[in-house]
C-alpha cells in the first residue's frame, strides 16, 4: 500500500497506538473488567434467583435494562447515519471522524441487545425466537431489524478498515506476530490495484446507501415497541421519527465526547481539529432545535388534548414531587444547552462543546427513563396495590451494577479497538485546509519566490 | 391432590380417557394409575392403558386415582380450545360487595401465593361525584386481544373457543404482553412460584397452567380444564352473591350456579358493557351496570384485613369525610 507523505505522516504519528497497548491502557482495562465483573456477579444473582432481585414488578415490567437498550442502540444507529452521510457526500473533513462514528455504531450494537436479554425471564429459551417466530410481534421485527443492522454495520466498518490493514499489514509493525498475522489476513491481499480499488469503493457506496435507510428503519422499529400499545405516553404516531431524531442526536453527543477523549489521551489536535468540534457542534445544534419541537409537539398535543390518561402522564413528568425535576434536566440540558453553547461564539471552544455535549448524553438517558418508567406507573386501570415496589419502581443494585458493567465493557471495546486500529484512518486521509489558510501559503510562496 | 374413589361409571369412563391421554404425553410422574399404599378391592373391570414405554398393559380399574390439574389434552388440542364452544363471563356489578370469596376459591384452585391475584376486586370510582363500586376483574378473553398480536414466540395465543391462554413452556418472559395488556391482567413469577411437590410433578398443560414456571407470564385462564369436565370455575361457584355468569355464547346460555338464564336476553335486559370498549379490544366478558345495587358499598370494606382495607383506602376514606 502506497500512502503519500501527509498519509505516512498520519500513519508514524499513531504508530505507538497500535504497536504498544502501554500502562494507561492496562489500568483502564483492569478498571473496566473491575466493573464487569461485579456486572457478572448481577447476573449471577438474577438467573440464580429470578428476576425479583431488579426492581421490576408486574406494573412497571421494563426499567433500566430497556432504558440502557434504547439508549446505546440510539447511538449505534446515529453512528452508522453520520458515517454514511459522510462517505456519500465525500465530506472533505469527515475522514478523519469516519472511523470513530463506525466504531461507536458496532460498539454500542454489541452493548445494545445484551440489555434487552437481561430483561428476558428465561434467557434458555432465547433460541424460541427463531424456532417458534411470530411475525406479527414488534419484538420479532425487532430481533430481524437489529440482526441485519449489526451485520451490515460491521461490513460497513470491515470495508473502511481494509486499505488501513493492508497499511499496517506492510508497515513491519513492532507487533506480537499474531497480531501481524491478523493484520495480514484482515487485510484481504489489498495491494492498492485498480480493480480492487474499484470493487472496494463500489462496496462501501453500496453499503454506505444500505446503511442509512436500515438506520432509520430500525431505530423505527425500535419505537414501535412502545408506540404499538395502548398505554398513554407510548401510543403516539410520532414516536418513529421521535426515535429517529433522539437517536441522531445523542450520537452526535457520544461522538463529539468520544472525539474529545481521544484528541486529549493521543494528542489527535492535527486531526480532530478545532474546526471539527465546530461543525459537529452545528449538527448538535440543528437536531437539538428538531428534537426540542418533537419534545414540544408530543408533550403539548397530550396537555392540551387533555384526555384521562394522557393528562396523568403528564401531569406525573412535570410534578416536582414525582419526575419534575428530572423532565427539567433532560430538556435543559438535553435541548437548551447545547443550543446556547454552540450558537454563542464565546462559548464555541471544543471543550465546552464537549462539555455540552456529555450534559446532552447524560440528558437522553433520563429522557429515556422518562419515556419508560412513568407510563409503566400508569395504568388504565387503578393499581390498587399496597406493595410499594409494585405501585413505584426504584432499580436495585443489581440493575445498577449491570448498567455500570454495560458502560465499562462499552468504554473497554473503545480502549482495546483503539490500540488495534489506529483512531484517524490513515489511507485516503487528505489533508483538508480551510480557504484561508491556502490564502495564507500562497501568500507564504509569493514572498518566497522575489527572494 | 385429592384422591377420590370412583364411584360412578360415566367418570370411570372419563378418567379412563384421562388415564390414557396422560400415559401417552407422559414425560414425567404423575401417572393417573398407581397402586396406592391402602389396598383396594379389585373390581373385575380391567382397562387396557398404553404405558410410557409404549406397550399396552391391563390395570384394574379400582387402582386408577382420578387426578385434579391432570393434562387430559394433547398440546395441539390445548392450543385449538375446546370444539364448537365460545366461552363468554358476565359480571353483575349490582350484586358485588367485595366478598372476595372468588379470590380465595381462585388463588386455591391454581395455587396462586398470597398478593399474586390472577382474579381482582377494584373499587372503582367513575367521576368525582360518582358513587364508587366493587368491580371483580378476571382476564376479559378479548377477540382482538393486544397481547396476543405482540408475542414474539406464539406463546400466548386465542383459541377458536375464544380464550387467550399461555403456554408456558414456550414463553420466553419478555413482558412485552404485560406492556401490551391495557387491563394490567398478566402476572409475572419473578421468582420460583412456591407450590406443593406434587403439583410441581405434574405434566405441564397450558389448560390447567400447573405447574406455575418461574421466568414467566400468567394469567386468567377461565379454567378450561373444568369446562371440558363441564364444572364452572371456582370463581363463579364460590360467589355467595351470584355475580359471575359463566357460559357459552353458541349456546346463548350463562349460569351463576344457581340460574341459568339466556345470555343475549341478560345483557339486553340489563345494559351490559364491556370495559373500555373504545379500545377496540372486543372483550368476552360483559359487565351489567352497578344501578339498584344491593349492597352498600362499605359492606366489603369495612371487615377487610388492615392489608386489603390499605388498597382502597384513598377513595372510601375520600368519601365519609
Amino acid at each position: 500500500m502506497e500512502l503519500n507523505t501527509y498519509q505516512q505522516q498520519a500513519f508514524e504519528y499513531q504508530r505507538p497506538n497500535i504497536e504498544k497497548f502501554g500502562k494507561r491502557a492496562w489500568f483502564w482495562t483492569i478498571f473496566y473488567l473491575l466493573w464487569i465483573v461485579v456486572g457478572g456477579y448481577a447476573l449471577y444473582l438474577q438467573i440464580a434467583k429470578g428476576h425479583g432481585v431488579t426492581g421490576m414488578r408486574d406494573n412497571v415490567v421494563w426499567g433500566l435494562f430497556i432504558v440502557n437498550f434504547i439508549f446505546f442502540i440510539g447511538i449505534s444507529y446515529a453512528g452508522a447515519i453520520i458515517a454514511g452521510l459522510l462517505h456519500l457526500f465525500r465530506v472533505p473533513w469527515g475522514k478523519p471522524i469516519i472511523r470513530l462514528a463506525q466504531m461507536m455504531t458496532i460498539i454500542s450494537v454489541v452493548v445494545g441487545p445484551v440489555f434487552i436479554l437481561l430483561c428476558v425471564g428465561r434467557f434458555d429459551r432465547l433460541h424460541h425466537l427463531f424456532i417458534y417466530p411470530r411475525l406479527q410481534s414488534p419484538m420479532t421485527w425487532d430481533v430481524l431489524a437489529i440482526l441485519t443492522y449489526f451485520v451490515g454495520s460491521v461490513l460497513f466498518l470491515y470495508m473502511a478498515l481494509i486499505k488501513d490493514f493492508a497499511v499496517y499489514r506492510d508497515a513491519k509493525l513492532n507487533v506480537p506476530k499474531w497480531k501481524q498475522k491478523l493484520y495480514n489476513a484482515l487485510s484481504l491481499g489489498y495491494r492498492g490495484g485498480a480493480s480492487q480499488k474499484r470493487h472496494l469503493i463500489v462496496s462501501q457506496n453500496l453499503l454506505a446507501i444500505i446503511m442509512i435507510p436500515l438506520s432509520i428503519i430500525v431505530s423505527s422499529i425500535l419505537s414501535w415497541i412502545f408506540g404499538m400499545t395502548l398505554r398513554p405516553g407510548w401510543h403516539s404516531t410520532i414516536f418513529g421519527p421521535y426515535f429517529v431524531l433522539g437517536a441522531l442526536y445523542s450520537g452526535c453527543g457520544v461522538l463529539i465526547v468520544a472525539m474529545w477523549v481521544y484528541r486529549k489521551m493521543y494528542r489527535l489536535e492535527n486531526y480532530f481539529t478545532n474546526r471539527h468540534f465546530t461543525y459537529l457542534g452545528y449538527i448538535m445544534m440543528v437536531l437539538a432545535a428538531g428534537y426540542g419541537y418533537f419534545t414540544f409537539s408530543e408533550y403539548f398535543t397530550s396537555w392540551f388534548g387533555s384526555e384521562r390518561w394522557d393528562s396523568e402522564v403528564i401531569h406525573k413528568l412535570f410534578d416536582p414531587s414525582e419526575y419534575g425535576w428530572w423532565t427539567l434536566f433532560a430538556n435543559l440540558a438535553g435541548i437548551l444547552l447545547p443550543i446556547l453553547i454552540v450558537a454563542i461564539p464565546k462559548t464555541r471552544t471544543p471543550g465546552l462543546i464537549s462539555l455540552s455535549a456529555f450534559m446532552m448524553v447524560m440528558a437522553l438517558w433520563v429522557k429515556r427513563y422518562l419515556i419508560i418508567v412513568p407510563t409503566l406507573e400508569t395504568p388504565l386501570l387503578p393499581m390498587q396495590d399496597t406493595r410499594a415496589e409494585y405501585v413505584k419502581y426504584t432499580a436495585t443494585w443489581p440493575e445498577w451494577a449491570l448498567t455500570f458493567a454495560g458502560i465499562a465493557t462499552f468504554l473497554l471495546f473503545f480502549t482495546l479497538m483503539s490500540k488495534f486500529v489506529t483512531v484517524v484512518p490513515v489511507s485516503g486521509l487528505e489533508e483538508t485546509r480551510t480557504q484561508h489558510e491556502q490564502a495564507q501559503d500562497i501568500l507564504k510562496k509569493d514572498k518566497v519566490q522575489p527572494a | 391432590m385429592k384422591q377420590e374413589e370412583i364411584n360412578d361409571k360415566s367418570r370411570r369412563d372419563f378418567l379412563k380417557t384421562a388415564a390414557i391421554a396422560t400415559l401417552a404425553t407422559a414425560a414425567c410422574g404423575s401417572l393417573a394409575c398407581s397402586c396406592s399404599s391402602k389396598q383396594k378391592a379389585a373390581t373385575g373391570n380391567t382397562v387396557k392403558l398404553l404405558s410410557p414405554e409404549g406397550e399396552i398393559v391391563e390395570i384394574d380399574s379400582a387402582y386408577l386415582n382420578h387426578q385434579e390439574h391432570m393434562a387430559i389434552v394433547s398440546k395441539l388440542e390445548a392450543r385449538q380450545g375446546i370444539a364448537g364452544k365460545k366461552f363468554v363471563m358476565v359480571v353483575d356489578l349490582a350484586r358485588c360487595k367485595n366478598a372476595r370469596k372468588c379470590i380465595t376459591a381462585c388463588q386455591k384452585w391454581h395455587y396462586r401465593p398470597e398478593e399474586t391475584e390472577w382474579l381482582t376486586v377494584k373499587l372503582i370510582k367513575d367521576s368525582d361525584k360518582g358513587a364508587p363500586y366493587w368491580f371483580p376483574k378476571q382476564c376479559f378473553h378479548c377477540d382482538n386481544p393486544p397481547c396476543v398480536k405482540v408475542c414474539p414466540v406464539d406463546a400466548t395465543f386465542k383459541r377458536q373457543d375464544g380464550l387467550v391462554l399461555i403456554d408456558n413452556e414456550r414463553c420466553i418472559g419478555c413482558k412485552f404482553c404485560m406492556a401490551a395488556c391495557p387491563y394490567s391482567t398478566r402476572v409475572f413469577n419473578w421468582n420460583e412460584p412456591e407450590q406443593p411437590l406434587d403439583i410441581k410433578n405434574l405434566v405441564y398443560s397450558a389448560e390447567t397452567g400447573l405447574p406455575a414456571k418461574v421466568g414467566t407470564v400468567e394469567k386468567c385462564d377461565f379454567c378450561p380444564d373444568r369446562a371440558r369436565e363441564g364444572l364452572l370455575p371456582p370463581c363463579v361457584e364460590a360467589c355467595p352473591n351470584g355475580v359471575f355468569y359463566f357460559g357459552d355464547e353458541n349456546e346463548d346460555t350463562v349460569t351463576n350456579g344457581d340460574e341459568t338464564v339466556s345470555f343475549s336476553q341478560l345483557i339486553k335486559d340489563r345494559a351490559a358493557y364491556r370495559y373500555m370498549e373504545e379500545l377496540g379490544t372486543k372483550p368476552r366478558v360483559y359487565y351489567l351496570p352497578p344501578k339498584d345495587r344491593q349492597f352498600p358499598v362499605e359492606r366489603g370494606y369495612e371487615d377487610l384485613p388492615e392489608n386489603i382495607k390499605e388498597r382502597f383506602k384513598d377513595i372510601m376514606e375520600e368519601k365519609k369525610s
